[in-house]
C-alpha cells in the first residue's frame, strides 16, 4: 500500500473536521477525494503530508508513518495545496530552482518528469510567478511538487474553479504522471472528475460516504432514476416536488432527475400528473444514474 | 414572454495597452431570463463583466444595462442591478442580521425597508435560528444562499453571479439554481457566469467567449444541435480547443 489511513479522526474546537476515516490507496494507482468545501479534504491533507497531527488513528505515506518519520515523509511526497503556494516575486524559473535547492537535487537531474509540463510555461520562464495566468500558475505548482521525484503526489482541488478545457489538459497530465508509476491523491468538487480517477472516496462533513471504482459505484443506486423533462422548468420543478409520489427531485442540465416512493410506479401517472398541472411538451425516460446522482442519495 | 431587453450590448471592447481583452462583443438578454456568461480563464469574461455592472470604462462600442448607458449612467447602473460572486460574498465577522441591515444601507434602502426585508429574508431562507450567528461560522452553501438573497435587497432589475456555486455540494448547487429559476420567474434578469457545465444547461441561453469575442449564443439545445454533441461540455470543449 502506497497511502494507508486507519481511523484518524481531527477536530478543530468543536467542529469535527474529520471523523473516524480509514482507506487505502495501492501503489501507482490514481485515488480521488471527491466532495464540497468542508467536507475535510484539506484537513486530510495536511495530515498525510505531516503539516498537521490528527487527534486519533495513524497513517502510513510510501512506508513511512506520518507521525514517526515525517521527516523522510516530506522528501517522498509532493504536495500541492489548494492555494497558489509559490513565491509570487521570484520567477518561474527561479520558483523551480528554489523548490529543488531545498530538496537538494536540481531541475536537470529530474527534468524527465517535469518535461512534458514545463515545456508549455518554458516560454514565460523569467515571468514573476504572480504575473502567470492561472492556469499557468497551477502547471508551475505542479512541477514544483514533483522536482524531487516524489513517490506519491497530494493534490488538494488542482481544477477548482479552471474552466472545462484546462481542467480536461490537467487530468490527461496526471494521467501521464500515474503511468511514470507515481500514487496520485487528488481532491475535487467536480463529480464529473470522479470517472477519471481509478478509485474514488465520495466525503462530505468528515466521513466517507463510500469507497469503490467509479463504475462500480454508481450501480448500488437503489431507485429507478428518470428524466424528466417539459416546456417550462421552474413549473417542473415545483410541481414534481409537490406530487405526493415523488422520492427526490434534482435539476440536472437540461432534465429534472425523479425518483418515485412507489415499487410499482407507472410513469403514465406522473405523465398525466404533469398534463394537468398543465405542462406541455412532457419526456419521461430511464437514465443512468451518474456519480453525482450517487452522492446526492448518500448525503441525503 | 415579455420581450423587453434589459441589456444591450453593441460591438463593445475593451483594451489594455496592445491587447484586446474584450473584442466588439454584441449581445441582448431579456427581462426575466437567465443568462449563461460561459468562457475559458482569461477569455475576457471578467473585464466584460466589469464594463457592464458599471466599474470599468469600454474603450469603445456601447452597452446599455437596465436602462442605463454605462458611460454616462455607471452610478445609476450600480442602484439597479444586484451582484454576487464566490470571491466576495458576505462579512463573516458580521452576523447574518448586521450583514442584512448592512447591505440593506448601501443599498439605500429606509430602516423599515431593511427591517421588513430581513425578516422575509430570514423567514425564506429559514435561519430563525443563525440569524444571530457570525456569517463565518455558517456553512459555505448557506453563506451562498443568503448572498444571493442579499444581492436582492434592492429589487434590482438584474443580478450578475459570477460563479456562485463554486466548492458546493450538490445537493446545496441546486436548491441554489431552484432560487435562481424563482427569482428569473419573477422577472429579475440573471446573468450567470459557471465552470459547471451542467449548469449552462439550466440557462435560457448561453452565451461563449474565446479570446475576447463571443463565438456562440443560443439555447442550450441548439447549441448542442449546431455542434452536433451530447452535452454542453462538449461544446465548449470543441469551442475552445480551437
Amino acid at each position: 500500500m502506497s497511502i494507508s489511513v486507519k481511523h484518524i479522526s481531527k477536530s478543530y474546537d468543536n467542529l469535527k473536521a474529520i471523523d473516524d476515516i480509514s482507506f487505502e490507496v495501492k501503489e501507482g494507482e490514481l485515488f480521488g477525494l471527491i466532495g464540497p468545501d468542508g467536507a475535510g479534504k484539506t484537513t486530510l491533507f495536511r495530515i498525510l503530508t505531516t503539516l498537521l497531527i490528527a487527534d486519533n488513528g495513524n497513517a502510513i505515506v510510501a512506508d513511512l508513518d506520518v507521525l514517526k518519520d515525517y521527516k523522510s515523509i516530506r522528501h517522498s511526497v509532493g504536495y500541492m495545496p489548494g492555494r497558489f503556494s509559490l513565491y509570487q516575486d521570484l520567477t518561474v524559473e527561479e520558483n523551480l530552482s528554489f523548490f529543488a535547492a531545498i530538496f537538494g537535487t536540481t531541475i536537470e537531474e529530474n527534468y524527465d518528469l517535469i518535461k512534458d509540463i514545463y515545456i508549455q510555461i518554458e516560454p514565460f520562464k523569467d515571468r514573476r510567478a504572480g504575473k502567470l495566468s492561472g492556469g499557468m500558475k497551477q502547471k508551475l505548482a505542479l512541477c514544483c511538487a514533483l522536482i524531487h521525484k516524489p513517490k506519491v503526489l497530494f493534490l488538494d482541488e488542482p481544477t477548482t474553479g479552471v474552466d472545462p478545457v484546462s481542467r480536461k489538459e490537467f487530468w490527461e497530465m496526471l494521467k501521464r504522471l500515474q503511468h511514470k508509476g507515481i500514487t496520485i491523491l487528488v481532491s475535487t468538487p467536480y463529480m464529473d472528475e470522479a470517472a477519471l480517477c481509478d478509485k474514488i472516496a465520495l466525503i462530505q462533513d468528515g466521513n466517507i460516504l463510500k469507497i469503490d471504482e467509479p463504475k462500480e459505484i454508481v450501480k448500488d443506486f437503489p431507485k429507478m432514476l428518470f428524466n424528466v423533462g417539459a416546456n417550462n422548468m421552474y413549473q417542473l420543478i415545483k410541481s414534481l416536488k409537490n406530487y405526493k409520489h415523488q422520492y427526490s427531485v434534482y435539476p440536472f442540465g437540461e432534465f429534472v432527475h425523479y425518483t418515485d416512493n412507489r415499487h410499482n410506479f407507472n410513469p403514465e401517472d406522473l405523465h398525466h400528473y404533469l398534463e394537468a398541472e398543465k405542462l406541455t411538451n412532457i419526456i419521461i425516460e430511464k437514465t443512468n444514474p451518474s456519480i453525482e446522482d450517487i452522492f446526492m442519495e448518500l448525503a441525503k | 414572454m415579455d420581450t423587453e431587453n434589459v441589456i444591450i450590448v453593441e460591438k463593445l471592447t475593451k483594451m489594455f495597452g496592445d491587447f484586446t481583452a474584450v473584442n466588439a462583443i454584441t449581445f441582448k438578454v431579456k427581462k426575466g431570463e437567465i443568462f449563461g456568461f460561459l468562457g475559458a480563464n482569461g477569455a475576457g469574461k471578467t473585464t466584460a463583466m466589469k464594463m457592464l455592472i458599471g466599474i470599468s470604462n469600454p474603450t469603445s462600442g456601447e452597452a446599455n444595462v437596465a436602462g442605463f448607458d454605462v458611460y454616462t449612467d455607471p452610478e445609476d447602473i450600480k442602484k439597479n442591478i444586484g451582484y454576487m460572486s464566490q470571491k466576495f460574498a458576505l462579512y463573516n465577522d458580521l452576523t447574518v442580521k448586521e450583514n442584512i441591515t448592512f447591505f440593506g444601507g448601501i443599498y439605500g434602502l429606509s430602516r423599515t425597508k431593511i427591517k421588513e426585508k430581513r425578516k422575509k429574508l430570514i423567514n425564506d431562507l429559514g435561519l430563525q435560528e443563525v440569524s444571530n450567528q457570525l456569517v463565518g461560522s455558517l456553512p459555505l452553501g448557506w453563506k451562498q444562499k443568503i448572498s444571493f438573497s442579499v444581492s436582492l435587497l434592492h429589487e434590482p432589475k438584474i443580478v450578475f453571479l459570477d460563479e456562485p456555486t463554486g466548492g458546493v455540494d450538490p445537493i446545496t448547487r441546486r436548491q441554489f439554481w431552484e432560487m435562481i429559476y424563482q427569482t428569473a420567474n419573477n422577472g429579475t434578469t440573471i446573468f450567470v457566469t459557471t465552470h459547471y457545465m451542467d449548469e449552462a444547461e439550466y440557462c435560457d441561453r448561453v452565451s461563449i467567449m474565446v479570446d475576447g469575442k463571443i463565438e456562440a449564443l443560443d439555447t442550450p439545445k441548439n447549441l448542442k444541435k449546431q455542434f452536433n454533441v451530447e452535452s454542453m461540455n462538449d461544446v465548449f470543449l470543441k469551442l475552445a480547443r480551437e
